[in-house]
């Protein structure tokens, strides 16, 4: 027989009338290879049908399932219960809207980042359908399709002083969106035009250093080299727009 | 109480994947409004999850020297064990190259060519040229005869998916996220949009539109084991049957891919074998070569699948510390450290993540596991649903037919943006000339009756059912009777099965309030649906007594052309507890039915 656990649940439901923040107990045993996806959802089939939460990929690819495991931002789906004490807590990530208990809003939050910062590729070229494709060195492929991995999972978020402070923070996952189009060639943009989007406290210079984002991603992005190239990046644009003329 | 919002919009995308979004970008550029609803955030759909590549014959990589259009349409027709639309294999195939540069050109970061001499894994010695030095380069995926498939390191769904949402948000297409269509609206002719419940709130809404795009994937969570992610239930499928009007095409065809890694079943790419890894069994043998001499562990998924199963029957498999199901093992050892850490990363890191295996040092469990509906909403080559105007499906939610009987590896993510740009186009086409007057009675009555059903589910007037256990029971009798190998005995005892079990999801009644964001009311609302589904693919299995692709019958081990070239047609009509199946021919214009060069056909069976 697996060992017992117990999972300490935060429950709040702000679409029914009366309900109140609290947290729960629930009771499992645990089995060989359990994860959190396993575990909330024998939770929500067998001791509660109302818990509320979110999975998708259960893969730790698609970067749904990020919440507080005993305080720390993790994506429940790669989290095996037995590297976790027999009792634990589990809270839905701060910064975000609370949609139910473990669930929040972070496709809302991630599309007006991506609106803000203008996360496409800016080109006047256009597409023709019978050409080939700009060639590319593979490096440069490889180095774009680092930040690129980011799932939008909101841990970098959560766990930031500053986005717990400020609203329009974008965090270290807003600045490393920022540094994929910076360093791919297709996009055309200036530095002094990304200046615009980043080049503030809401951006780049929000950050207070305290790199909590570096060791919270669950993709192991270097998140901290990112924000200090770009940082370096922008403090050439600032200065140019400052000092136009001056020599970098 | 009515609905509580009414959106109007020329072209409703129900959906966010690729094919999804791909259909919207197009609607949108032809100046059309259009509202994509999705279950979940665009980007953690689960095109997200897609390891491998697309394929598309550009030819760039020594390995693919002098591939084209025709050489892959063959693969694919032969793939699909002759079971797919030809006219539209040709033309996806044809235009899958330019999809794959025009992606590039939005920010896809895909591999490209380096000169050099290179030798892999797999004991192949090639040399790269500097002529074609930077352009974008391909691996060898199962079932074809030149390395074909573009990618981005080991996460090509993740970076299209990426960078198609970076267009739509560009072009700045609203996404209603956390919402489920949860019933078509149509009079009888034209369809007019769809109920859909917020899933933030538990609202139900309406939304009105000259043209409805289904793009919700596949059906894979009807079994219990699915490589998919836990949304794909096939949803946009079950809501299209409901009208029993639009049939749903072949949807006997599943796909199992050889590589789910138990306990989770999460998928191992095909990449790893295409990369040139092993299956071994539990002594340790490299079986393959012995079923398969020419393509070994890259003959078709189907194939691979039968023979590991086969394999395992014959006394192979590796006792599972998970469960009483055997397994064997995939070996990509020998691909060395930094090979697996950086072009199988993803896969690496999945191992080490649910089983603590390295897969550089260790061998890493799999099983063949549902994989891929082949089947879907049957559609015309325009992406047209039939049955119903104004309604149309595409990607892994539709039978377009590109896959026939057994898709290609690398073939669904192509699908997906190209059935998204050619039948978006058509779309546009269909919108631009449409009018439509909205009989809003036939509106009220179609919330009405989801209110009703809602209300049912929680006051328990239909029953007490549970639904997580009508949930488990489907999974299991389809891993039971519908799966791998199939016999008449089996699949019988499966359809009555699942007849009780849809009589069951009639009387589904909720332990919950089913108050607001409910999860346990979003499931019961669609079970019914789900088990439907179910029924198709079984009764279609039951029916169809030949084996082709992926549908293999002990009972009727070889192909029939001459009675079974053509494609089920799964219809439900009202009051009905089974599907009512017709069928129509599959043309074959352009390359007659023949071998297909690996397979039980032409290698027969192994030799001790
Ligand atoms: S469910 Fe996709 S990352 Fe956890």
């Amino acid at each position: 027989m697996g060992r017992q656990i117990t999972i300490s649940c935060f429950r709040f439901n702000p679409n029914i009338p009366g309900d109140k923040p609290r947290m729960q107990d629930y009771k499992l045993e645990e089995y060989e290879g359990m994860t959190l996806f396993i575990a909330l959802n024998d939770i929500r089939e067998k001791l509660d049908p109302t818990l509320v939460f979110d999975f998708v990929c259960r893969a730790a690819i698609c970067g749904s399932c990020a919440m507080l495991i005993n305080g720390r931002p993790r994506l429940a789906c790669k989290t095996m219960t037995r590297n976790l004490p027999s009792h634990f807590t589990v809270m839905p990530l701060p910064v975000f809207k609370l949609i139910g208990d473990l669930s929040v809003d972070t496709g809302k939050w991630f599309r007006d980042l991506q609106m803000r910062t203008e996360a496409w590729i800016h080109t006047t070229k256009k597409f023709d359908f019978n050409a080939l494709e700009v060639r590319m060195d593979n490096k440069i492929a490889e180095e774009i399709y680092e930040p690129e991995r980011c799932v939008e999972c909101g841990c970098c978020v959560a766990c930031c002083i500053t986005a717990n402070i400020r609203d329009d923070f974008m965090g270290a996952t807003g600045i490393n969106r920022v540094c994929r189009f910076i360093i791919d060639p297709r996009d055309e943009r200036a530095d002094a035009e990304y200046f615009e989007v980043v080049g503030d406290e809401g951006g780049t210079f929000g950050c207070v250093g305290l790199m909590a984002c570096d060791d919270m991603c669950p993709m192991e992005l270097p998140l901290q080299e990112n924000l200090a190239f770009v940082r370096r990046k922008m403090a050439g644009a600032g200065l140019k727009l400052t000092f136009p003329g001056i020599k970098l | 109480m009515s609905a509580k919002n009414t959106h109007y919009c020329d072209v409703l995308v129900i959906g966010a994947g690729l094919a999804a979004n791909r259909s919207a970008i197009e609607a949108a550029q032809a100046g059309l409004s259009v509202i994509i609803l999705s279950l979940v955030p665009p980007r953690r759909s689960h095109s997200t999850a897609a390891q491998g590549g697309m394929q598309a014959s550009l030819g760039n990589v020594a390995m693919g020297k002098g591939d084209n259009p025709q050489i892959h349409f063959e693969d694919t027709v032969k793939g699909s064990d002759w079971g797919c639309d030809q006219e539209v294999a040709k033309m996806f195939c044809e235009t899958v190259p330019s999809m794959i540069r025009q992606l590039d050109s939005w920010g896809v970061p895909w591999n490209r060519v380096t000169a050099g001499k290179k030798k892999y894994a797999s004991g192949i010695e090639t040399e790269d040229t500097k002529e074609k030095e930077g352009l974008i380069t391909a691996r060898d995926f199962g079932g074809t005869a030149k390395w074909r498939c573009c990618y981005t390191s080991d996460g090509t769904g993740h970076t299209v998916v990426f960078v198609v949402d970076t267009v739509v948000c560009k072009l700045n297409i609203p996404v209603h996220d956390r919402v489920e269509a949860i019933s078509l609206i149509h009079d009888g002719v034209t369809c007019y949009g769809c109920v859909a419940r917020d899933l933030r709130n538990g609202e139900l809404n309406v939304y009105l539109a000259k043209s409805t795009i289904i793009g919700t994937g596949g059906a894979g969570r009807i079994y219990a084991a699915s490589t998919n992610a836990v949304i794909c239930e096939g949803t946009g499928g079950a809501i299209a049957l409901k009208t029993g009007l639009v049939p749903l095409g072949n949807m006997e065809a599943i796909q199992f891919h050889p590589t789910g890694m138990p306990p989770v079943y999460i998928l191992m790419t095909e990449g790893a074998r295409g990369d040139g890894g092993y299956l071994l069994d539990k002594n340790m043998h490299r079986f393959m070569p012995d079923y398969e001499p020419k393509k070994k562990e890259l003959a078709s998924r189907d194939v691979v699948s039968r023979r590991m199963v086969q394999h395992i029957r014959a006394g192979f498999g590796v006792d599972s510390k998970y469960s009483t199901q055997q397994h064997l093992w995939l070996d990509i050892r020998h691909l060395g450290q930094k090979w697996v850490w950086t072009n199988l990363r993803e896969i690496a890191n999945i191992a080490m993540n649910f089983n603590g295996v390295d897969p550089a040092k260790e061998l890493v469990p799999v099983i063949p596991t549902q994989h891929y509906t082949m089947g879907g909403v049957r559609t015309n080559k325009d992406g047209a649903a039939y049955g119903l105007k104004g309604l149309f499906a595409m990607g892994e939610a539709a039978c377009w037919d590109l896959h026939g009987f057994n898709r290609l590896g690398g073939n669904s993510l192509a699908e997906t943006v190209t059935a998204g740009y050619i039948c978006g186009k058509q779309v546009a086409k269909y919108t631009l000339g449409a009018t439509q007057d909205f009989n809003m009675k036939v509106v009220e009555d179609a919330v009405k009756f989801e209110e009703e059903n809602i209300n049912n589910l929680i006051s328990g007037k239909n029953g007490k059912e549970n639904v997580y256990d009508i949930r488990t029971a489907m999974g299991t009798t389809m891993m039971e009777h519908v799966h791998i190998f199939r016999t008449g005995k089996a699949l019988e005892q499966g359809v009555a099965k699942l007849q009780e079990l849809y009589k069951r999801s009639l009387k589904i009644g909720l332990r919950s309030s089913g108050q607001g964001a409910n999860p346990e009311l979003a499931l019961a609302i669609k079970m019914p649906g789900q088990v439907r589904t179910a029924l198709c693919v079984a009764y279609g299995a039951l029916m169809r007594t030949e084996s082709r692709g992926s549908h293999f019958r002990e009972d009727f081990p070889k192909r029939d052309d001459a009675n079974w070239l053509k494609r089920t047609l799964a219809y439900w009509k009202e009051g009905a507890d089974l599907p009512t199946l017709d069928y129509e021919p599959v043309a074959t214009p352009l390359l007659p039915p023949g071998d297909r060069g690996y397979g039980e056909a032409s290698a027969g069976p192994v030799k001790k």
